[in-house]
């Protein structure tokens, strides 16, 4: 048992490390990204490149005053980036990240590179944890004793309660045509090609659910297009007005949690996760698990990229407009969706 | 080990059950009903329903207790009264009532034959999406789209609610 | 069938948590004067009532000859829990109106059949 105990304790403590070093990592990419996209130098005072940014933005962050306002209900308002933290790093658990062909550590079997194997629920408790992530921010608003607050809080619930609909009904056509909710048996079924030129990437087939399901991400991590609850000239700071230091230093780290999240599960889910596109060498032994994580990696990174390209490149949203994309769009589109996965299925093509 | 965890899941469950019905904050009743809900999740995955326990998350901590919070929001609900105020005879009966109700149940539960019970999960994959996906569409047909339509039916109701009448 | 020594969680044990939170939720909609705590409690009873749904549904899902029981029991749940949805949109709609009208969510306020 204690061997078990340890091979889930080495992913986790991979998966963990990977994560939190990946916000600084974040940090630096979207000043220099953003930089780059607006012609204008980024941060590059702090080490080569700025590349030590990151680490004077967290010490400052550190080192501010930690205000809390006259008026906040305390409890509230400390769990709020606390639920926001915890939410995304369990989110990352049900999804896996390389190819395992039956290794061994510490003589128990590895179980497949996720630190949580063999849930036959992973898509559905993917979705329940991140429908969680709600809760951080209406608790945000609402302890925070300030109208903008609130108002940031209700409209970024509304924003991502409206959006988990389209996300989660997207989803149906990648779970019709892997036959399974379980997140290995669907990257397994994206091996090999599709019309014999396509990778068998659930993207080429179901093309409208992948833009449907990556614009509800958008929306679900609060990111541009759709960032009005934490928009600077609307609401002030939205949700986290009221938060100074390590609290708006967690809301922060929580977003970039959030993407990593979002940009795994969109990977994973219509881009084949860690297969790669054309090549079809057999993934065996250690060397082809590390060939497949940092394929994965990769592609993860690609979104990653993506995500702060659109960014800082398309104007923001009003609320109207956002509620109405949501369900009036976002909702028939995904349904359209699953009515041509249903099609293609039934006729054989896909 | 199992049972340590269910164990602990049931205290949980009651503890914030308790919490859920005794303070006055609305806000710290809807997060100890969250608590509630999770824990029982976690005792349907203990008995290997594992898809009832994912959607028990999704629905209800996930939509039906944000659409409470959503209404404590909205009409910006502060602590009402205090547990059982102004209502001494009913605390008393109300008491003896749920007692009488939890021993009832207690009793006839003990008089049942505890020998049945499957093992976990992987015996019978009975609490798969799968199983129970087929079984809604061939079995259970007819009430599935009749919760459709009482779904539909109160959507509609409650946007007609909440819009108001004087449109 | 598994005989009881290795059965991990007696489903007998399942029914008391079901008749405790049940006991709980009665107790808080008998009790509690805010329109939103007694929903709350409302909702503690249906979940005991899905608990003990869930207890016998484990109790028969040994044996496939069986494992219809299991199935339906797990289907009634999942009803119960879209009713539940239902009701609680419905219930915090008739809330809301009533907090316009009355200006407060004490039930005891509600007491004309009219306005």
């Amino acid at each position: 048992m204690w061997a078990e105990l340890a091979v889930v304790g080495v992913k986790l403590a991979f998966v963990l490390a990977v994560m939190l070093t990946t916000v600084p990592i974040m940090v630096w990419v979207e000043r220099r990204g953003s930089a780059l996209i607006q012609d204008r130098l980024g941060p590059n005072r702090v080490g080569p490149f700025g590349l030590l940014q990151p680490v004077i933005d967290v010490v400052k962050l550190l080192t501010k005053e930690n205000l809390r306002p006259e008026g906040v209900k305390t409890f509230l308002y400390l769990l709020a980036p606390v639920i926001a933290i915890a939410i995304s790093l369990s989110t990352f658990i049900a999804v896996p990240f390389g190819k395992d062909s039956g290794l061994e550590l510490f003589g128990q079997p590895v179980d497949g590179f996720i630190v949580a194997p063999n849930l036959n629920i992973g898509v559905l408790y993917i979705f329940s944890i991140a429908s969680l992530a709600v809760y951080s921010v209406v608790l945000a608003g609402w302890s925070s004793n300030n109208k903008f607050a609130l108002f940031g809080g209700i409209r970024a619930a509304a924003q991502a309660i409206s959006y988990e609909l389209a996300m989660t009904v997207a989803v149906v056509g990648v779970l019709m045509s892997a036959g399974s909710l379980n997140l290995q048996q669907i990257v397994d079924a994206q091996t090999g090609t599709w019309l014999g030129s396509l990778p068998r990437w659930n993207v080429f087939p179901q093309l409208l659910g992948a833009v449907t399901f990556m614009v509800a991400v958008f929306a679900e991590t609060n990111r541009l297009p759709f960032d009005l609850p934490e928009a600077e000239a609307e609401l002030v700071a939205g949700y986290h007005t009221e938060y100074s230091s390590m609290g708006f230093a967690a809301f922060y780290m929580s977003e970039y949690l959030h993407m990593f999240v979002g940009a795994s599960l969109i990977t994973v889910l219509f881009f084949g996760g860690w297969n790669l596109p054309w090549i079809d060498i057999p993934l065996n032994g250690w060397a082809g698990a590390l060939l497949s994580i940092a394929v994965f990696a990769t592609k993860v990174a690609l979104f990653m990229w993506f995500f702060v390209w659109v960014r800082w490149t398309l104007p923001r949203f009003r609320y109207d407009q956002l509620m109405a994309l949501g369900w009036k769009v976002m909702i028939p589109l995904a349904t359209l969706n699953i009515l041509w996965v249903g099609v293609g299925l039934a006729l054989g093509y896909f | 080990m199992v049972t340590y965890v269910f164990l602990a899941a049931a205290a949980l469950a009651v503890i914030f059950a308790v919490l859920t019905v005794v303070p006055r904050d609305p806000m710290i009743n809807v997060l100890s009903l969250v608590v509630l809900f999770f824990s029982m999740a976690a005792i349907f995955a203990i008995l290997g329903m594992d898809f009832l326990a994912a959607i028990q998350v999704i629905v209800y901590s996930g939509a039906i207790l944000v659409l409470f919070l959503f209404v404590i929001m909205l009409l910006n609900i502060r602590e009402v009264e205090a547990f059982g105020s102004g209502r001494r005879w009913q605390a008393l009966v109300g008491t003896l009532v749920a007692a009488g109700i939890g021993a009832m149940i207690l009793v006839i539960a003990g008089l049942l034959l505890p020998e049945q019970g499957s093992v976990l999960p992987g015996v019978a994959d009975i609490g798969t999406a799968v199983p129970i996906g087929k079984a809604l569409v061939s079995t259970h047909l007819f009430a599935f789209e009749f919760i459709t339509l009482l779904l539909v039916a109160s959507i509609v109701g409650a946007v007609y609610l909440g819009k108001g009448e004087d449109r | 069938m598994t005989p009881a020594e290795l059965v991990p969680v007696p489903y007998t044990w399942v029914l008391a948590l079901s008749a405790v939170l049940f006991a709980i939720g009665v107790v808080g909609v008998l009790l509690r004067r805010n329109g939103i705590a007694i929903f709350l409690s409302l909702e503690i009873m249906l979940n005991s009532a899905n608990l003990a749904f869930a207890a016998f549904a484990y109790r028969f899902a040994a044996g496939h000859a069986t494992a219809g029981a299991a199935l339906d029991g797990q289907i009634f749940i999942f009803f119960v829990i879209a009713v539940a949805a239902a009701e609680a949109a419905v219930g915090l709609a008739l809330f809301i109106v009533f907090h316009r009208l009355k200006d407060s969510i004490d039930v005891d306020r509600a007491n004309i059949l009219r306005w």
